[in-house]
């Protein structure tokens, strides 16, 4: 068996590897290797059909597997690597998205320095490296980039900023702390393409005159930072990082720092004070980073998502990048599609393409068989936005005007199942939890908001609950130092403003209509349906169940705790949610 | 308290290195125990109260060593949506027996939200849970 027509590739972020990729990995070596190459690659965004496995020829053709199951796998050694037959039934089509940032991610082998140098890689910093930091400058400028972690700052400006500066040293920093729950867009860039952050960092280092770089990613991330780790290592032996990078006078090192664990450390100043060796809570601004960050050095701060798009366009040019989006917001913008939504993954779009577009095209409708009700984006800062206005397209003006943000890229997608006011209830339990503390209407606000909160979804609000909601929304808003307080109470105001009889049925009717908070539902066993199986009986952890197999089980309402096991153990589906009144 | 001291030396050239310092203490140990709290604020000068204020502030680091087993369970939003709470009150009853077995967590987000909802059980992710699983799971785990 001396074949070398194939190439082999297997999608190894963390999502596959949670699918079973890594075993797959192994199988596939075990046989065919070495007489055809197997590689892992990052993430081709289809999470939703990992496991996934690429074959390539030498012609250039690609097919696409997913969801590789052992079965499938042999049919794929047998028919497909070893005997040239496609095994047309198990492909998958490739994401037909436009991919700018994401361009390598799934494409190249991360753990590989060539494989990034054969698509173009670092020649990007060569061309910034052959002219001048302004015209690197310009060329970011003309290409309209915006900070890409939310807040979509133009990039340009905080690197012309901290050039001006006199003040030596300085220093470039990539935020990679991705803490927005239900967001993994730099993590997957960092775990599929380590080499383009590196070398985004490097032209902003060269632009801004730094010569030295900080990573700072959260370690719930391992594999990043082993791939990070890794790419590092390979960029210094290469002399694309150290002394004299490619024979020029450009001398740059990044360190990688790891987060601890913190939410509010993405907000930059508390970002710094964490690098500094401190408790992460933020700074005063005035005076911002590029006058005085690091060590009070001037300090340019860039989202991994924007640093990934900066060797991409150095490389091709502004005007590649700038011919997607709209005038304000150019280029294309990286969202974890997460919720109920058919195609789960990340997807890469240009700015300006609608809620609807989103959902329906690209994440394929609704995964659960319920109707679209709302996305959120931005995570805890940011604003839930009603199916309704699904014709928004998306850009940093037109989601700010109806009250939601771009956000780093989560964008969840919920069905009617959904209850808002939990939602709301999930998000301030996050932002109350993860208040650095230092502003007392962050502090205090975001907990008072949350009893509220707790007290409807009881069963025991008021009506006039929600006026206070609303006036403690502004003012925790007004009255907050960082980010994480000026926008903690986004989730709730939305949701009251787009969905308040949702939180007037939890207070005047005692209901919860999506049957979801837990004191305002009750569990019944449907007699018809139950085979009296005991399976739940055995499942419950309070012995709330009676019965046995000759009497219908029956639920206690006064023992049972609704925690739900009951219902994922049943196999007939007999065990029924009711929204009543409060039950016991 | 040598290797201590020999984590602080490795750490000499690192541009302020309190809390690299003591992720590795941890990544050693499990935890970091205050009498190591008190030696690595005598080598590298900082102000005892200081460095408590660092390892209480990052929810990373523990004062406490872990159980045999260390289960995470994901409370990011797309995993909260999916039933993440009943996953977590799963583990937490089916462990609550077996006392410094286990250490169960709520975590923000492991990033797998495709795969929702999800838990990190000795640092393996088990994707797509419910309830009944992850009961097994400890189950498992404690046989």
């Amino acid at each position: 068996m001396t074949r070398k027509d194939y190439q082999v590739y297997v999608g190894m972020a963390s999502c596959g590897i949670a699918s079973g990729a890594d075993l797959v990995f192994e199988k596939l070596v075990e046989a065919v290797s070495p007489s055809i190459a197997v590689e892992p690659t990052g993430c081709l965004g289809i999470c939703f059909c990992e496991p996934l496995v690429e074959v390539r020829s030498l012609s250039g053709q690609r097919y696409l597997y997913g969801n590789v199951t052992e079965d499938k796998l042999t049919r794929i050694i047998n028919e497909h690597l070893l005997n040239n037959q496609v095994v047309q039934e198990l492909l998958v089509p490739y994401p037909q998205q436009v991919r700018f940032a994401l361009q390598n991610c799934g494409l190249i082998n991360p753990e590989d320095l060539h494989s990034y140098i054969e698509v173009n890689g670092y020649s990007g910093l060569r061309k910034a490296l052959a002219s001048s930091p302004e015209a690197v400058i310009n060329e970011i400028k003309i290409a309209g980039l915006r900070g890409r972690g939310g807040a979509g700052f133009p990039t340009h400006l905080k690197w012309s900023l901290a050039r001006q500066s006199l003040v030596q040293p300085k220093y470039v920093i990539c935020n990679a702390d991705e803490g927005d729950p239900g967001a993994f867009m730099d993590r997957s860039i960092l775990e599929s393409d380590p080499h383009s952050v590196l070398e985004g960092i490097l032209i902003a280092g060269y632009a801004i005159g730094a010569e030295q770089g900080f990573i700072y990613v959260r370690a719930e991330y391992p594999l990043a930072i082993q791939r990070l780790r890794l790419a590092i290592q390979q960029a210094m032996d290469y002399n694309l990082l150290g002394k004299q990078i490619l024979g020029t006078d450009f001398n740059f090192d990044i360190q990688i720092r790891e987060g601890a664990g913190a939410f509010v450390c993405g907000e930059e100043t508390a970002l710094l004070m964490s690098i500094e060796g401190q408790r992460g809570m933020p700074r005063f601004r005035p005076p911002y980073p590029v006058d005085k960050g690091l060590f009070d050095c001037p300090t340019v701060i860039n989202n991994v998502e924007t640093l990934a798009n900066v060797p991409r366009i150095m490389e091709k040019g502004a005007a590649v990048f700038n011919q997607y989006g709209t005038k304000q917001s150019t280029g294309t913008k990286v969202f974890a599609l997460t919720g109920d939504v058919k195609h789960s993954g990340l997807v890469e779009i240009p700015m300006g393409t609608t809620i609807n577009e989103l959902v329906f095209e690209i994440g394929g409708g609704i995964s659960t068989g319920g109707q679209f009700k709302a996305i959120q984006t931005g995570g805890p800062s940011g604003g839930c936005i009603p199916a309704e206005l699904g014709a928004t397209p998306v850009d940093y003006e037109s989601l700010a005007e109806i009250g939601a943000i771009m956000g780093s890229g989560g964008l969840l997608v919920m069905d009617d199942a959904t209850c808002m006011v939990n939602v709301a209830q999930y998000f301030l339990s996050f932002a109350s939890a993860e208040s650095c503390g230092k502003c007392t209407f962050c502090r205090i606000g975001t907990q008072k908001m949350l009893e509220i909160l707790n007290k409807i979804t009881a069963g025991q609000g008021e009506l006039q609950d929600l006026e206070t909601l609303e006036e403690l929304g502004k003012k925790v808003a007004a009255g907050s130092m960082c980010g994480l307080g000026q926008t903690a109470p986004n989730p709730l105001l939305t949701t009251l403003k787009y969905f308040r009889p949702e939180y007037e049925a939890h207070i005047l009717e005692k209901r919860c209509p999506a049957k979801q908070c837990q004191a305002l539902i009750d569990y019944q066993i449907d007699s018809e349906l139950c085979r009296s199986c005991g399976l739940c009986k055995q499942a419950c952890p309070v012995n709330a169940i009676t019965g046995s197999r000759q009497e219908a089980y029956q639920i206690n309402q006064s023992v049972c705790i609704r925690c739900g096991l009951c219902v994922s153990s049943c196999k007939f589906a007999a065990i029924l949610i009711s929204a009543g009144e409060v039950a016991s | 308290m040598e290797r201590i001291d020999q984590i602080v030396k490795k750490h000499q050239q690192t541009i302020s290195p309190t809390i690299p310092i003591l992720q590795e203490i941890q990544a050693i140990y499990g935890y970091v125990a205050p009498e190591f709290l008190v030696r690595v604020a005598e080598l590298i000068d900082v102000p005892l109260s200081t460095l408590y204020g660092v390892v209480t502030f990052y929810t990373q680091f523990r004062l406490e060593p872990l159980g045999k087993n260390h289960i995470q369970v994901c409370h990011g939003t797309a995993c909260h949506l999916r039933g993440a709470d009943q996953v977590f009150h799963a583990i937490e009853y089916e462990s609550q027996t077996s006392a410094g077995e286990f250490s169960v967590e709520k975590v923000a987000c492991l990033g797998c939200c495709s795969l929702a909802p999800v838990a990190n059980v000795n640092g393996k992710i088990h994707g797509n849970l419910t309830a009944d699983q992850a009961r097994k799971l400890v189950k498992k785990l404690k046989s």
